[in-house]
């Protein structure tokens, strides 16, 4: 979930038991200097489990330690706290030769050893191995082979293999972020590892940029650009950066939503007049097909998992409420009951539940809301947070907020326990969306 | 029925509904000048450098009775209070002057943004916004204008004329903004 101080080891290791104080002086202190992603942990995590990732061996010879970002990665999910076991001697690097009762006296559950060599061709072979120290197992053990360029690529599969094994839910931390900066009147869409790093800008516009969605298998973004004087929705590809307006009709198309086999986009269109809902083709051209008529404004959908029915915000019940389209028979169902104010609906994989805004006496807050008992939980304190991007495991909801007048990027887990702000330096940050499993 | 003597009646009502309502006094920021990006070079997506074209049209189309800060006509923003989407009174002479101005020039085209404060998100805004587009829009088709002349569009809260978090700033970004072709 994001960045850290590459260069900056006492920190990596004691910035989790330090406050914000020491955070805001480092981002005083770095600011300017790169505009990559940092981020904080605001609380929770006492249900964390405790972990030992020792230093790889050989990876001294290496510019980029790849235990470092393992255990960054874990850390960071909140799902995991870090026990120091560098200066454990010998210092193990295989699972054979881990010392289980002495990790257990230090407090871990799960250790990672592993290490590092330059092959005869140059390439690199990253092994690790996870043992399971209370069941004394040992959990994983794998080789990579590898170029420098993807040592961090490879200690994020690594994070993901441990994720997986302990929590027996897909770890997140290979996918990939989109998001919107802003630098004075200098907008451009980003894309970023899961943890702020590798920001590469894909779009850059004097005017505004929203709604950055990726397709569903990551090749592809929809996004909405002013740069006509109008919304338009473009679909640009991540091989090439070529891309294609798929909704450029007359008056304002805007808050695209792919469905699940990445063919279509639902779309709202105004030009027939209000704020209605289209299906249109992600590869452009072609007609806008119309998927309902409404005397108020339909927008915001979201296609549920299965591709048989849409969520989307309407006020055609007096205030902006979340519905339930199905494509099928046009069946039209309210979902949300309670409040004046409920929009950006996102469903939670599987289905059984959506990721929305509402708003209350004034405050936004990102709410989850469960389809079988109606349950509302409101996930964070406000009071302008919006546009939830839920992370492919449904564990975590990026969204933006707003902390000492700026825009920023913060994540919650989809339990509320934990939170997690993530500011970029010196410019705001906004619209996440958040890729596929890849 | 001529379309002018229709227009003429139409003004007539709307000034008596409008009950003679005087320039509005509280309609601070003049025009925005802004350089028009053209269909290509708004944004840079591949490293390719889009030509900023500036605007050189108005003359053609209508002269400076749409810049003269003593004309109606230069007066281009539409407020709204809060959660409304009503033309207010004290904007009709304005609308009806564009109108006018439309059925007298069959060759102007101009576009009305609609904006919306700081407040919801940024997608339900920018329906929020059409709906005001939509409203002032509506008002011109009835004084006569014509439908392929306007094209109404939002912003939503994307291009605030104020900045800040208050009320005061509020009140100013609730708005439609009327744009010629060519400016």
């Amino acid at each position: 979930m994001k960045h850290f101080w590459k260069h900056r080891d006492f920190f990596r290791r004691a910035w989790w038991l330090s406050g914000v104080a020491i955070i805001a002086a480092l981002l005083l202190m770095s600011s300017g200097a790169r505009a990559q992603l940092t981020i904080e942990i605001i609380g929770g995590g006492s249900a964390a489990m405790p972990i030992s990732v020792v230093p790889f061996a050989g990876e001294a010879d290496f510019p980029l330690g790849i235990s470092g970002v393992v255990s960054g990665d874990l850390t960071r999910s909140g799902r995991f706290r870090p026990i120091d076991g560098a200066n454990i001697a010998p210092r193990p690097a295989t699972a054979e030769e881990v010392n289980i009762s002495l990790f257990r006296t230090r407090g871990a559950d799960a250790v990672v050893v592993g290490g590092m060599r330059r092959l005869n061709d140059g390439r690199i072979e990253v092994r690790f191995a996870l043992v399971d120290a209370v069941k004394q197992q040992t959990l994983a053990n794998m080789v990579y082979t590898v170029t420098q360029q993807q040592f961090r690529a490879t200690a994020h599969k690594i994070a993901d293999v441990i994720y997986e094994k302990l929590t027996g839910e897909p770890g997140v931390f290979s996918t990939r972020i989109a998001y919107i900066t802003q630098q004075g009147s200098q907008h451009q869409l980003q894309i970023a590892d899961a943890d702020g790093d590798n920001p590469q800008t894909i779009v850059s516009s004097k005017d505004p940029l929203i709604s950055p969605r990726f397709s569903p298998d990551g090749s592809r973004i929809a996004y909405v650009s002013f740069e006509n004087r109008k919304p338009v929705v473009y679909v640009q590809s991540l091989l090439d950066g070529k891309r294609q307006a798929v909704a450029n009709f007359r008056g304002s198309n805007s808050a695209p939503a792919w469905s699940p086999d990445g063919k279509q986009l639902a779309v709202t269109l105004s030009r027939d007049g209000g704020s209605q809902l289209f299906l249109v083709s992600a590869a452009g051209g072609g007609e806008a097909r119309r998927l309902m008529s409404s005397p108020g404004i339909d927008t915001e959908a979201a296609f549920m998992p299965d591709g048989q029915s849409l969520l989307f915000a309407s006020d055609r019940g007096g205030t902006p409420q979340i519905y339930r389209l199905w494509i099928g028979d046009g069946r039209v169902e309210r979902v949300t009951m309670e409040g004046a104010y409920n929009v950006s609906p996102q469903p939670l994989p599987g289905g059984k539940g959506m990721v929305f805004v509402r708003r209350d006496e004034g405050r936004m807050q990102i709410a989850t809301m469960d389809f079988q008992t109606r349950q509302v939980l409101a996930l964070t304190p406000g009071p302008m947070d919006e546009s939830p991007a839920i992370a492919p495991n449904g564990r975590y909801v990026l969204y933006a907020g707003q902390s000492g007048g700026r825009n920023i990027l913060a994540a919650v887990s989809i339990d509320g326990t934990i939170r997690q702000r993530i500011g970029a330096l010196a410019q705001q940050v906004r619209e996440p969306s958040w890729g596929p499993l890849l | 029925m001529s379309r002018l003597l229709k227009f003429g009646f139409l003004v007539f009502a709307a000034l008596l509904v409008a009950a003679c309502s005087s320039t509005p006094s509280d309609e601070g920021a003049p025009v925005d000048e802004r350089t028009v990006t053209s269909n290509t070079g708004g944004a840079d997506t591949s490293g390719a450098n889009g030509g900023n074209v500036s605007g050189a049209d108005v003359a053609n189309k209508g002269g400076n009775e749409l810049k003269d800060p003593g004309n109606i006509l230069s007066r281009r923003g539409v407020f709204f209070a809060f959660d409304s989407y009503v033309v207010e009174d004290q904007y009709r002479a304005l609308v009806e002057a564009h109108a006018r101005y439309l059925v007298s020039h069959p060759g102007a085209r101009m576009t009305l943004q609609g904006h919306t404060d700081e407040r919801g998100t940024h997608e339900y805004n920018i329906a929020l916004g059409q709906r005001r587009a939509d409203a002032v829009k509506r008002m011109m088709l009835l004084l006569g204008a014509n439908e392929a002349q306007i094209e109404s569009v939002s912003f939503g809260k994307e291009n605030p004329r104020n900045p800040g978090h208050d009320e005061a700033a509020w009140a100013e970004n609730r708005r439609v903004d009327i744009i010629y072709a060519g400016e």
